[in-house]
Order: structure tokens, then C-alpha cells, then sequence
């Protein structure tokens, strides 16, 4: 009795440590005393400019991606039109497709010898680049169109269900009190949703935060750039350590930030519950207007890309495919699912420590859980290096001095600690997924269940669980999609001889030559298209 | 609860999968890229019967060797770049390796006095120049590139690029840093856009019309005229070796250390040996066109077709003690930004 | 043995003190119905008593079965108390005979099936086993919900205001239906309201709480007729309040003239005092006389209510329109006012 009692209390510790100490043990680092005078230096020169930057792009990903999401839920929860139903899923596919190779594959497609300067030249008869004015595509805007048209679903999963689940009463109730459908949107949709979009938002701040690959190749420089400088370059773990704590810093406002606007917000969803089919049937201009915005959206983010993709794929197919290809697919595919399937006990124990004994406590693990995701992949894999290999001495030296032999990196050499600094960065998502839908579950039922007989653990499997399923599959496809995609951590952290198909990809990439990396980039996407769509059926069968 | 321990035990079985051993094997750590590594690595294992481990990445591997201590199960790392070769002397990750085959086979000015790093091949920062609107640049050396005349010419990569940190480490060692500075300011105020991208794309920017001159390492050049979409923007330039009537071209290193630790340290020398010698020394040359530090082995005929030249006699040492030096000019003069 | 004991019970929430050595006590096959204003700690008591209240001190038994007291809480599960919820808390993801059997998981299949049709038959739905909730009107749910508690046979039912989201013709109508179950079952039951309507109709006693305490517990009548405080007096109905002063040992002097009790009055003489009169205690007839006025009147079917100022004062009365002279107001109209004769409730100012 008294074990599971300490189990109980233990466990959500024990998990938010795993996931806390490489985040601390940067922290620490960070004020370890350091001679090298590098954050001075950086101070000095670029800090500014870099974190002018990071704060540019942020703000252009979180203006852009809410400027394409906030429609394309509008029109899919709110709006009836045709391939709505279509659109209403397919609006999810670009989580598909990691953000650098829809870097590279626009990059490709609008330089210089692209087919759009190409064909642009060819029609207006102009010779050389110095003959017309054509966008930088590698710049901060490019960086920051990029992102958005890959980051956006975050948002728009959240809006949707936040838009499904007001009740359409209200949005009528405001049409009666003079509003017209666009200020009564404004003045009550919009506001109703304020969760979902600070939610939504802070996970694609934090997505941009930790993202280096796609700004490295878009030739913008920011806080990101000045951790890996100052580390790999000066060799100063402690300064990379401390602009990483700065960043961090940053993000720990935001998540606060995000909180305290969602703790006014439980009020409206408990009572708001009904759900109505009150659908505008879009007509005339306004359906043409919904058709072009949405396809031209789904067309820039994931159709084009993956045409790219599938021609190059085709036109090299027989020197992109080796035998090697499969083992890598079954790699990556292993490593995803355990990562997910982790990353939602991570989740569930989080969040069921916070709905059994709410309070600070329980806060602070979800907050604590949900750090990772801002931290760049390489900087994760150091932070998840210092504790790791320090036990792995540790214990090799306790071994020797009992008279055993070693046993070598038990942790820090083996899919261990891979799998953990997966964990570190994608709990995050997990943890949120399940959070809100944890939160739309009355608690009255937990009271209904622990009175009619049932224990804790009873109630969380026979009443929350099954409440939940949908969120726990959604929670499990991001992770996944995810991890299909990570490449820093896995570059840094994997065992010998082992490759995923983002470190194969990346062999590629990293050489500009897009044409090699077209078929396995190909099988990341579709390797995250099926749960997805496995998953998507499930569901609509469900309902 | 079951499922959580059924779970945690398949997870454990898989993580302890991939830590088997073998007896006859040796692990490496490599900066440097599978498709160069892994034929060469081939040969090896048919070659002597041991069996090579390899982990790819591109960055933060010295501090994993660095993290995982005595108990690092890497025996070589296999790194472009001097700075990296001593910074892996210097944070006593190494250990010296006293071996006929490689004093013989490396030139004393290619590894250290120490016996700690060896280089096995050599790279030349060279200046490509455009074939139509400037033609060969016979005379051209680094420090013109900041003259006013090259205003709006001249594209590179990032200057955070290893590349391009080492050149601008020997104009410091060689010049100064407050010349250095002035230089590099120069060099920046004629950028015909910001740097980006590799090496190969600043070829191609030439031949795009973007600009007339590019900073490029030499076996670029080799490996785009073998590739079939690439073969015309190389086609586009003139290969230029800079300095020849000053100090002479800047050339790099890739090379290879023995880790402290390395747990199979006969096998580990064995292969750097092998690295050292006729069969991968050549394989260097011919698959991507570098040039190979043991004297007998010749370059490939195209790197051979470019004419000899005048490398830098300076002792890379001394470039490397720079590094840190160009780093952070890089970021005074705002390169990048 | 009572069927629930609560002695000297305490609750702090954020610095409130919620309950205030409260004590309650509950008989076999009794339905208290606690009353009062939403923040009065009546939800409080009842989580308290369900076990799902933290930081609590005093005591609480059940069946005689100690459940909290210092240094014990017995876990929810373990209590054997039936809860039933304002928004019903039928489990959205099982069918009606899966909710109902939702407890019954150490039954055999045969056992199971048996106990959740008797429920279901008790309150009339046996029909709708293979329904899901949000197949149900709510008041079809409410009965799952009881039926849900009644097949876990709990030793006491709590009903957190059940009848609140239904509309006032099936709400009276499920009170009855409820009430005669609960009864028919002997169970005991503690109800929470805030509507008196509801605890009149359902409860056998009445408690009614104001901060953190219980100032009455009776029968409704009692409550209703003989309040002991002015705040009771109040909450359970309307109330006019005359000022007296005592006139002798059997008589009271006050505007509407002098007030003659049937029992002794234990007030010294001259003492002023608040003597309650509901309105259906005052008599009022048209009279062009008086100096009383009418300033309002409301038909409510049965009766009129009819606002009348007197000597700067304002009253409220009622006049039934079912009386062989029963007479029609209008506003303006002069009128005298009497009281009726009955036992008299005073208050001390």
C-alpha cells in the first residue's frame, strides 16, 4: 500500500527529471567559470544582430503561419464548400515533410536555374541575372515563408477542434445582436479560441527557436547559429550553454505567458460544450475565394514539394535505391514508434500526476516536460551527453572496484540515450496533445468513477483512457512525424553503423545535391503519411 | 503497468542489441562523409578481415569523445580541417602513434612533431574566376580580393565555414590581425550577396551571372565536372591557385588521430596505416580529387591537368593557433549578417 | 446507528474557511436536503462527505463506519456512497447498460445483467440499454445516473443539485419519481440545492447552511413557520417585518394596531422587536379611509400580490382570488391591512 502510494508520487518526478537534467546540466554549464571571454565577444559583436533575427523570424513564422492557419480552419470547422472534407485532413500533411527539404526543394526551384527563372527569362527574352530584380529566396523571408508553410498544421489542428467545439449559438446570438458574420468572427469566434491559438503559436515559436537546419541554409544567422559558433567553433560549451539558457529563458516566459491565458480560458470550454452543424455554404466568390486559398495553400506546402520530390526520385531512382534503404527505413520506423510510444507515457504519467493531485507541483512537471522542444537537436544531444556519460563512468568505476569487469557505455553508446534525447525534445508535444484533451474530459466523471467503487488507477483506465483515445493518437502521430524527421540529435547521438533515413537524407542534403536525397526525403513523408491517414480513418469510422 | 515493463524490457533489449562487440573491429568517428569513407573502409576490411565501425556526423563529435572519456569506444577520428586535428591534440584526446609506415608514408610538414594528428590529404583554397568575362586569374592572390575593383564580384560561403575560418587564420598569421581585419572588411564590402550555401553553389552563381569570382577548394571542380548536371557551371570557371608570387596558395588538411582511449588501439593503427598508403592514398585522389600526402602516390590526372604550384610553407600549427582568432574577426567584421 | 454523522467538521480553502465546525446528522432512510446560497459550503460538505474534499478537520461517519477523522480518510472508492451530478456524469464512451454495470465489474456476466434491469426497470428505461448518453433527453440521463448509484447499493446517496439543468415540468415530476424510489430502496440521501422549491418537494428535513454552518434543521413547515433567524425567515419565503413593542404579557403594539398572542410573551414590556409576517398572514380590504395605499399588483393566478405603503412603510401581501370575497386591486385603491391571528415569531432588533 505504501509503495504504490510512493510509485505514484515518484514516477511523474522520476520522468521530469529524465527529461529536466540535460536541460539543467546546460544550465549549469552555463554558469561554470569560463576564461575565454567568448560571450563577451559575442556581446560585442553579433549578439544584437542575432537576436534581432531570432526574434524577426519568430515573429514573421508565428504573423505567417497564423495568417494561413487561422482560414484553413475557418473554412474546414465552420464553412461548408466542396472538398471540404478533403481539405479537412489534408490540411495536416505538411507536418509530413522536414522543413529543409522544403528549404531545398524552393531553393531549387526559384534560384537562378530554376524552372521559374528559367521560364521567366526564356518569356521575357531577359539574359542575366542582372537584367530583372527576382526575390531572394534565401534570405529571412525565404526562412521565414519556409517554416510557416511547414509549421502552420500545429496551429490549425488546434483551431479546428477549438472552432468545432464552440457552440454555433453564440456566433448566431452575435449575428442577432448587428454584428456582421465577419466582426461577429472577430468579436466572438476569435476570442473563444484564444487557447488553441497561444497554444498553437508557442509550439511553432518553439519549433523556430530549435530549428538550425533550415535557417543555416537560408544563410540567416541567428541565436541558434550562435550557440553552434561559440561551441564547436570557439570551443566554449559554457557560452554556447548560456545563450542556450537565454533562449530558454525566453521560451519559459512564453510558456507562462501561454498558461495564464489559458487559465481563464477553462471556464468557456466546460460550459460551451455543444456542438452545433451550423455550416455557412459558401457560394459564388466567396466559395471560389475558399477553393483557391486553401488548394494554393495545400499546393505551396505539400503538393509541389513532393512533385519536386517524386521527379526526382523517379529520374535517379536507380542510383538512389540500395539495398541499404530498407534497413534505414526499418530503422528510422523502430525508432519513431518507440519514441512515440515513450513520449506518450511521458505524457500520461505528467498528466495524470496534474489531474490526481493538481497544484504548483504538477504544474511544474508539465512545464518542466515540455522545455525540450525549444532546444536545438544538437544542443539537446550535448545537454543529454554530460549526465548520461557521467553515469556510465560512474558506474564502470563502481563495477571495477567490486571486481567486475566493464561494461562500457551502457547508456551514452547505445539507442539509450538516443531515444532519450528524442524524448527530451518531442515530450513537449505529447504532453500539450494530452493536456487539452484531458482538460475537455468533465471531472465530474473521475468523481462519478472513484464513488461508484473504482480506484484511481481503475478510473484512469475505464474512464479517462477510452475519453481520450483521440488525443492519444493525435499525440502519437505528431511524436512519430516527428521523430521521422529529427536529424541533429540523431547525427550527434546514435550508435555506430546506425542510420535513419534523416541521417541518410542529410548526407545529401548537406551537399546540396537534391536529387540523391529526393527518394529517401520521399520515404520520410510517406513513412508519416500512413499512421496518419491509418489513424484519420480510425477516427472517422469512430464518428 | 504490465505494458510499461513489457515496453521498458523491449527497449532494453533493443539498446543492449546494439552494443555487441566484436573482437576483430575498429570504430571510427568521422567528419568526414560516407560516400568517400565507406569504399575506402571496404577495401580495409577485405584487405585485413577487421571489421570498421563507423559513425557519420558533421558536428559535436569531438565533444562526445570528449563526454564519453575512458570509456570511448572510438579509436580513430577521421576529421577535415587542421583546427579540428589540433583541437583534438590539444583537449588531450589523443594519443601519439609511433609507427615506421606513417613517418614514411606523411611528410614531416603534414603531421605532428608530437606524433599526435596525421594528415592524409591535402586541399587548396583556390580562386575561381569566369571563364567568359574574366578568363584565367594567373596572378591573383587572396588580399587582392579586397581591392576596390572587385566591388560587387566576388561570392563564398558562410565564413563560419572550417574553409574559410582556416584561409582567414593565414592571412592573420601571415599578416597581422589588424590587416587581417581591414582585409576581411574589404572582402566583405565587394560580397556579391550574403554567403551562402557550398562551395559547388558559388561555381554555379558564377555561371549564373551573379558574380565573377568565387573561393572554392579545389576537388570541388573534379567532382562537379564528374557529375553530369554539374559539368557546366565547372565548365564556366578557371581554376586559379592564388599567392603564387607571395606566400603561395593556402592549403588545408584532412587527417586522422589515435582517440586516448581507443579500446582497439593495434587494429586502430593498422588502418591509419592503411589510410597512409598506396591503395587509400589513391582512392583519395581519384573519388574526390585531393590531393594525397604521400609523395609516391600521384594526384588524379585532372587535379594533375590544373599544373603544380606554390602551397603555403607555413606550418599549419601555426594557421591553427589562429583559428579561434578568425572566428571571432569573422564575427566583428559581421561576415555572415 | 445514524446513516451519517458529521461532528465539528472544518474546511480551509485558500485562506476561506469553508466549512465551520459543522454538524450534521443524518437518520436511516432519511432525505436531507441541504439549502442555501451558492458559496454557503454545501458542495463542500458533500465532496467532504464523498471523500474527494482535502484539508478537512472533524469528523465524518458513515453507517457508522468512521471515514474521516484525524488522522483517517478512507479513499472515495471505498466509501459505499452513491454521487449523482449536476451534468449527470454518464461516462460518454459506454452504452446505458454498460454505465449502469459500470461498478459491477466483480460480478459474473449473468449476475450483472440481472442487477443492471432491475435498476433500469426501477426508474423506468429498460428499453434504453443499448442507448448512449448523448442519445437521451437529460432527464432520461438523470435516471440512468440514479440507476448507475442505485446498482452499486450504496449505504448513502449525495446529489449535487441533480434537478438543475432540467426544465420545471420534468424537473417536479423526476422529484416525485426519485423521492418515491429512493424511499421505496430505504435509502438515505443528502441533496443539495439552492432552490427551496426542489427541497420542499424532495426532502424529508431541511438543512439550511449559511457560511459554513447549518442554522436550522427541520421539516420544511418548521422552517417555513417558525425561522430562527431573520435570514432563514428569508430564504424560505417572503417576509414582512413589523415593528412591535410589547404591550403586556399576551399583546404587541404596532402600526396595524394591537397584535394579541396565543401564547405568553416572554419579552419585558416596551421592548422593541421584528415581529415576521408572511403575506399571506395580513388581511387586506378595500377601505376608502385608510391612509394605506396600493403602489403595485401582480396576478399570479391564484392569488394577487399586492405592494401596499402604510405609514412610510412598505408591505407585502397576499389576497386569494378563490374566496367567495375575494376583491380585484388596482393600484392607487385605499386599503386596510390586519393581521391574521397565529403563533407569532419575533425577532430582537
Amino acid at each position: 500500500m505504501i509503495s504504490k502510494f510512493n510509485l505514484y508520487k515518484l514516477l511523474p518526478w522520476a520522468v521530469t527529471c529524465i527529461i529536466i537534467t540535460p536541460i539543467l546540466a546546460l544550465i549549469i554549464s552555463a554558469f561554470s567559470i569560463d576564461n575565454s571571454g567568448s560571450f563577451q565577444h559575442l556581446i560585442d559583436t553579433v549578439l544584437i544582430d542575432y537576436t534581432f533575427n531570432t526574434l524577426l523570424l519568430i515573429l514573421g513564422v508565428i504573423c505567417l503561419s497564423f495568417v494561413l492557419a487561422l482560414p484553413a480552419a475557418w473554412f474546414v470547422a465552420c464553412c461548408e464548400f466542396p472538398s471540404r472534407t478533403v481539405l479537412q485532413w489534408a490540411f495536416m500533411l505538411p507536418l509530413a515533410i522536414p522543413p529543409y527539404i522544403v528549404a531545398i526543394v524552393y531553393t531549387d526551384f526559384l534560384d537562378f536555374s530554376g524552372p521559374v527563372q528559367q521560364f521567366l527569362r526564356s518569356f521575357m527574352g531577359w539574359q542575366q541575372a542582372s537584367d530583372y530584380y527576382f526575390p531572394d529566396i534565401r534570405t529571412i523571408s525565404g526562412a521565414v515563408i519556409v517554416l510557416s508553410l511547414t509549421l502552420y498544421p500545429y496551429l490549425y489542428l488546434l483551431l479546428r477542434s477549438a472552432f468545432l467545439g464552440q457552440s454555433g449559438g453564440l456566433f448566431q446570438a452575435a449575428r442577432t445582436l448587428g454584428l456582421s458574420p465577419w466582426s461577429a468572427f472577430w468579436r466572438v469566434s476569435l476570442p473563444l479560441s484564444r487557447s488553441a491559438i497561444a497554444v498553437g503559436l508557442s509550439l511553432i515559436a518553439m519549433e523556430t527557436l530549435g530549428d538550425f537546419a533550415t535557417v543555416n541554409y537560408f544563410a540567416v544567422s541567428t541565436l541558434t547559429t550562435a550557440v553552434y559558433d561559440t561551441w564547436l567553433e570557439l570551443g566554449s560549451l559554457t557560452t554556447a550553454a548560456k545563450v542556450s539558457s537565454f533562449m530558454l529563458l525566453g521560451l519559459v516566459i512564453l510558456i507562462t505567458l501561454e498558461n495564464y491565458s489559458r487559465r481563464k480560458q477553462k471556464i468557456y470550454q466546460r460550459s460551451g460544450a455543444t456542438h452545433t452543424e451550423l455550416r455557412f455554404v459558401l457560394q459564388g466568390w466567396k466559395k471560389w475565394g475558399a477553393l483557391s486559398f486553401s488548394w494554393g495553400l495545400l499546393f505551396a506546402a505539400f503538393i509541389l514539394p513532393l512533385c519536386v520530390l517524386f521527379y526526382y526520385a523517379f529520374h535517379y531512382f536507380s542510383e538512389s535505391l540500395n539495398e541499404s534503404l530498407w534497413q534505414y527505413t526499418v530503422n528510422s520506423l523502430w525508432l519513431a514508434v518507440i519514441v512515440a510510444f515513450l513520449a506518450l507515457l511521458v505524457a500520461l504519467i505528467v498528466n495524470f500526476y496534474q489531474r490526481l493531485s493538481p497544484g504548483p507541483l504538477a504544474k511544474t512537471c508539465i512545464r518542466f516536460t515540455s522545455l525540450g522542444y525549444a532546444v536545438p537537436g544538437t544542443v539537446v544531444a550535448i545537454g543529454v551527453l554530460i549526465p548520461f556519460t557521467n553515469i556510465d563512468l560512474w558506474l564502470n568505476q563502481l563495477l571495477v572496484e567490486f571486481g567486475f569487469s566493464r561494461v562500457g557505455l551502457l547508456f551514452s553508446g547505445t539507442l539509450f540515450i538516443l531515444v532519450t534525447g528524442y524524448l527530451v525534445r518531442f515530450s513537449a508535444i505529447a504532453v500539450g496533445s494530452i493536456d487539452s484533451s484531458l482538460a475537455q474530459v468533465s471531472p465530474s466523471l473521475d468523481l462519478a468513477s472513484r464513488t461508484l467503487g473504482q480506484n484511481a488507477s481503475q478510473t484512469i483506465r475505464r474512464v479517462n483512457l477510452p475519453l481520450i483515445k483521440k488525443g492519444l493518437l493525435s499525440a502519437f502521430i505528431l511524436v512519430f512525424i516527428e521523430a521521422m524527421k529529427e536529424l541533429p540529435t540523431a547525427l550527434l547521438l546514435r550508435p555506430f553503423n546506425f542510420e535513419t533515413l534523416a541521417t541518410y537524407v542529410y548526407q545529401f542534403v548537406s551537399d546540396e545535391m537534391i536529387e540523391y536525397a529526393a527518394l529517401p526525403a520521399l520515404l520520410i513523408v510517406l513513412m508519416g503519411l500512413v499512421p496518419f491517414i491509418v489513424v484519420n480513418r480510425l477516427l472517422e469510422k469512430a464518428s | 503497468m504490465k505494458k510499461m515493463i513489457t515496453a521498458a524490457a523491449a527497449f532494453a533489449a533493443l539498446s543492449l542489441s546494439s552494443f555487441t562487440t566484436f573482437a576483430d573491429e575498429v570504430n571510427v568517428y568521422s567528419f568526414r562523409q560516407p560516400f568517400l569513407i565507406e569504399p575506402i573502409m571496404e577495401k580495409f576490411t577485405a584487405q585485413s578481415g577487421i571489421k570498421v565501425n563507423i559513425l557519420f556526423a558533421k558536428k559535436g563529435l569531438i565533444e562526445r569523445v570528449k563526454r564519453e572519456g575512458a570509456l570511448s569506444p572510438a579509436d580513430l577520428v577521421l576529421t577535415t580541417d587542421i583546427s579540428r586535428l589540433m583541437k583534438l591534440t590539444d583537449q588531450g584526446l589523443t594519443q601519439p602513434v609511433d609507427s615506421k609506415v606513417l613517418s614514411e608514408n606523411i611528410p614531416a610538414q603534414y603531421r605532428d612533431p608530437g606524433q599526435h594528428w596525421f594528415a592524409l590529404t591535402t586541399r587548396v583554397r583556390n580562386i575561381y574566376s569566369s571563364s567568359e568575362r574574366i578568363g584565367p586569374a594567373a596572378d591573383i592572390s587572396y588580399l587582392d580580393l579586397a581591392g576596390p575593383e572587385f566591388k560587387g564580384k566576388i561570392c563564398t560561403r558562410s565564413g563560419k565555414h572550417p574553409y574559410n575560418v582556416s584561409l582567414v587564420a593565414s592571412v592573420i598569421a601571415h599578416e597581422g590581425e589588424a590587416d587581417a581585419k581591414v582585409w576581411l572588411e574589404g572582402l566583405k564590402a565587394n560580397l556579391a550577396r550574403k554567403p551562402q550555401g557550398n562551395d559547388r553553389a558559388q561555381v554555379k552563381a558564377v555561371k549564373d551571372g551573379l558574380c565573377d569570382y568565387a573561393l572554392g577548394n579545389n576537388y570541388y571542380l573534379g567532382k562537379m565536372l564528374a557529375d553530369p548536371k554539374q559539368v557546366s557551371w565547372a565548365e564556366a570557371v578557371d581554376i586559379n591557385f592564388p599567392d603564387q608570387k607571395t606566400n603561395g596558395s593556402h592549403v588545408n588538411v584532412s587527417g586522422v588521430v589515435l582517440a586516448k582511449y581507443a579500446p582497439n588501439k593495434e587494429n586502430a593503427v593498422k588502418l591509419m596505416e592503411f589510410l597512409s598508403d598506396d591503395t587509400a592514398q589513391q582512392m583519395y585522389a581519384e573519388v574526390n580529387y585531393e590531393y594525397p600526402v604521400k609523395e609516391s602516390v600521384q594526384p588524379s590526372k585532372l587535379v594533375a591537368s590544373w599544373g603544380t604550384f606554390k602551397a603555403d610553407p607555413l606550418p599549419l600549427a601555426e594557421i591553427a593557433k589562429q583559428h579561434e582568432a578568425a572566428v571571432k574577426l569573422l564575427d566583428e567584421v559581421k561576415f555572415d549578417l | 446507528m445514524c446513516a451519517l454523522l458529521v461532528k465539528q467538521l472544518s474546511c480551509f480553502y485558500q485562506h476561506n474557511q469553508v466549512l465551520n465546525l459543522l454538524d450534521l446528522k443524518l437518520e436511516k432512510n432519511e432525505i436531507v436536503c441541504l439549502l442555501g446560497e451558492s458559496g454557503c459550503g454545501k458542495t463542500t460538505l458533500l465532496r467532504a462527505v464523498a471523500g474527494l474534499q482535502k484539508r478537512l478537520s472533524g469528523s465524518i461517519e458513515i453507517n457508522g463506519k468512521t471515514v474521516n477523522d484525524s488522522g483517517i480518510n478512507i479513499t472515495p472508492e471505498k466509501r459505499k456512497v452513491g454521487l449523482i451530478f449536476q451534468d449527470y456524469a454518464l461516462f460518454p464512451h459506454l452504452n446505458v447498460f454498460d454505465n449502469v454495470a459500470f461498478s459491477l465489474n466483480k460480478l459474473t456476466a449473468l449476475e450483472k445483467k440481472e442487477r443492471v434491469n432491475d435498476v433500469l426497470s426501477l426508474v423506468q428505461l429498460s428499453d434504453y440499454a443499448e442507448r448512449f448518453p448523448h442519445q437521451l433527453s437529460g432527464g432520461q440521463q438523470q435516471r440512468i445516473a440514479i440507476a448507475r448509484a442505485l446498482a452499486y447499493q450504496p449505504d448513502l446517496m449525495l446529489l449535487d443539485e441533480p434537478f438543475s439543468n432540467l426544465d420545471h415540468h420534468v424537473r417536479f415530476q423526476l422529484i416525485r419519481e426519485i423521492r418515491s424510489l429512493l424511499k421505496a430502496r430505504s435509502m438515505s440521501a443528502l441533496f443539495v440545492t439552492h432552490s427551496k422549491e426542489e427541497g420542499f418537494a424532495f426532502a424529508d428535513k431541511i438543512a439550511l447552511m449559511q457560511a459554513g454552518k447549518i442554522v436550522q434543521i427541520d421539516s420544511a413547515q418548521v422552517l417555513y413557520q417558525r425561522p430562527k433567524s431573520m435570514y432563514v425567515a428569508d430564504f424560505m419565503g417572503q417576509s414582512n417585518y413589523l415593528n412591535v413593542s410589547v404591550n403586556d404579557d399576551y399583546s404587541y403594539q404596532s402600526d396595524l394596531g394591537l397584535l394579541t398572542s396565543n401564547t405568553l410573551i416572554r419579552h419585558k414590556k416596551d421592548q422593541e422587536l421584528s415581529l415576521l409576517l408572511r403575506p399571506e398572514q395580513i388581511v387586506i380590504e378595500l377601505d376608502q379611509q385608510s391612509s394605506a395605499e396600493v403602489l403595485e399588483v401582480e396576478f399570479l393566478g391564484a392569488y394577487q400580490q399586492i405592494t401596499v405603503s402604510y405609514l412610510n412603510k412598505i408591505y407585502i401581501v397576499k389576497h386569494s382570488n378563490h374566496l367567495h370575497n375575494s376583491m380585484q386591486f388596482n393600484i392607487g385603491d385605499r386599503v386596510s391591512l390586519k393581521v391574521l391571528s397565529h403563533d407569532f415569531v419575533v425577532f430582537e432588533s
